[in-house]
């Protein structure tokens, strides 16, 4: 399936050129994907951008190893495993992923189509725009100290863009799984000083990173402090120090000027929340014919839309994105008529689908 | 039916009818109290972390690996840190006193 690359759409669009599509999906969970389908079905082209850097939204963020027991005819599967088999279930189609990339900016252009902008500054130009954002973007959570705040995006961070600006400095690392064990020996051979927190001695990263980051911790290369961070020290912007609270429940002053602290994801509505969508506490209301917002052909599908009786389960998204598809199909093709027909006897769906 | 008592985040006192069965969280959302929960209780988010005072702590059942696995995400962890998704309520819990972690 074609992925792209965040620099390529850049230079696409610094050349102007926006991507011209049928429908733009904002969402790559389990509705955005087959809703990739259900257009298809109809001869409809899309491309989904989602910031996350895997395919699958929660089923893939936050339990791919759990069963999912209530989706039709599928007894049990995993949350990986759902995603697997839309995957394959869309692949006919070849919708283009976007991953990395937040949908920042929704306009309605003077033709009545919608552009699309993302944080990567990719472009897309579409006459319909299926948001399937689930409970909004993943991003990461924020150190909750009242002064956390002055410090980010200066010298405390929750992910690396570029590791060069981490180099010479003083750093600490927080946290337990595999982004923070990753960074830590990533960053150590060209670190001032480098020290990893975490709250207990125990570490949910692969266990090959934690042998070696226990090695060089025994040769002194790297700090291993079990504890909590407190308090931050510094000023305008710049740390000069961390307090982590250790297991005897002392406090120490750990000298730093670069912190990376990874508590995991949440999820936020992000810039949807500006899009002029009407809501309802963080939600998109949506008619129930065809998932249509207040706005002409931007719809809402999967655990963002609400409506009345709406349940947040993966089978009422998969039933709105069929619907959508309907109306989202009109304003690609006015001039078009629409028939309905089952995969099963269509040969026109069956040489979409590739199986004739 | 058992009640529980949980102090919110600004220290007022709520004693909630807890119905056997729900898991403590589930107590605490419906009755419209600030608790994330993203996760809808399937020990995936850590956002129903809660403080068991601590003269209830040994008459709960001790934490599965997930859970404290999970607790690693959550901020300001302390010996008495639970997620309340993974409290079942029991008769014998009748009185358990909990207080809302910092939301984050
Ligand atoms: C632990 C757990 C267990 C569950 N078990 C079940 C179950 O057994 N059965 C069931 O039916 N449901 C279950 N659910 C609920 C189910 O996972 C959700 O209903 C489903 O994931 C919703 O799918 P979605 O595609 O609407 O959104 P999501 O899966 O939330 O995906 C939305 C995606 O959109 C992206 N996004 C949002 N905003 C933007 C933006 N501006 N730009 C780019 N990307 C953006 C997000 O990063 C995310 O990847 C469970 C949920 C959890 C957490
Ligand atoms: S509700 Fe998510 S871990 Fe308890």
């Amino acid at each position: 399936m074609p992925f792209s690359s965040g620099s390529m759409d850049l230079r696409t669009a610094m050349n102007g050129q926006a991507i011209s599509t049928d429908l733009v999906i904002i969402g790559a969970g389990p509705v955005g994907l087959f809703a990739v389908f259900e257009a298809g079905l109809l001869g409809l082209r899309c491309h989904l951008v989602d910031n996350l850097d895997k395919i699958g939204g929660q089923c893939a963020e936050l339990y791919p190893d759990k069963p999912i027991y209530d989706i039709p005819a599928v007894p049990r599967c995993t949350g990986q495993e759902l995603i697997d088999r839309l995957l394959e279930q869309i692949r006919p189609f070849e919708p283009t992923f976007h991953l990395r990339e937040q949908a920042e900016r929704l306009e309605r252009l003077d033709n009545g189509r919608w552009r699309v902008t993302t944080s990567a500054g990719t472009v897309f130009e579409a006459p319909a725009v299926a948001i399937a954002a689930g409970a909004g973007s993943f991003v990461p959570r924020r150190l909750p100290l009242p002064e956390a705040e002055q410090f980010e995006g200066r010298s405390l961070f929750y992910a690396v863009r570029r590791s060069e600006a981490f180099y010479g400095h003083r750093i600490v690392v927080a946290g337990g799984g595999d982004s923070a064990l990753d960074w830590v020996l990533a960053l150590q051979p060209h670190a001032a000083s480098i020290a990893l927190v975490h709250r207990r001695d125990e570490f949910r990263a692969a266990p090959s990173s934690v042998e070696r980051m226990r090695r060089l911790a025994a040769e002194g290369a790297l700090r291993l402090i079990i504890g909590q961070i407190v308090g931050l020290e510094g000023r305008d912007g710049e740390l000069e120090a961390v307090r982590i609270k250790t297991q005897d429940g002392k406090e120490e002053r750990v000298a730093c000027d670069r912190l990376l602290a990874f508590y995991g994801l949440k999820m936020e509505l992000g810039p949807i929340a500006h899009w002029g969508l009407d809501l309802d506490k963080g939600q998109i209301k949506v008619d129930t014919e065809a998932f249509e917002t207040n706005l002409p052909g931007v719809f809402a599908i999967g655990d963002i839309c609400t409506y009345p009786g709406k349940l947040k389960l993966i089978l009422s998204g998969f039933h709105e994105a069929a619907l959508m598809c309907q109306k989202a199909f009109r304003y690609c093709r006015p001039n078009e008529r629409l028939i309905f027909r089952y995969t099963t006897s269509s040969t026109d769906l069956q040489k979409k689908l590739g199986v004739i | 039916m058992p009640t529980i008592r949980v102090f919110d985040r600004e220290g007022k006192l709520h004693v909630l009818d807890a119905p056997v069965g729900w898991s403590v969280m589930e107590v605490i959302r419906e009755a419209g109290l600030p608790i994330e929960a993203a996760c809808g209780g399937c020990c995936a988010c850590a956002t129903c972390h809660v403080y068991v005072d601590p003269e209830w702590l040994d008459k709960l059942e001790p934490p599965h690996a997930d859970e404290t696995l999970m607790l690693d995400e959550a901020f300001q962890v302390q010996d008495n840190s639970r997620l309340s998704c993974q409290i079942k309520v029991t008769p014998e819990l009748d009185g358990l006193t909990v207080t809302l972690a910092p939301e984050f």
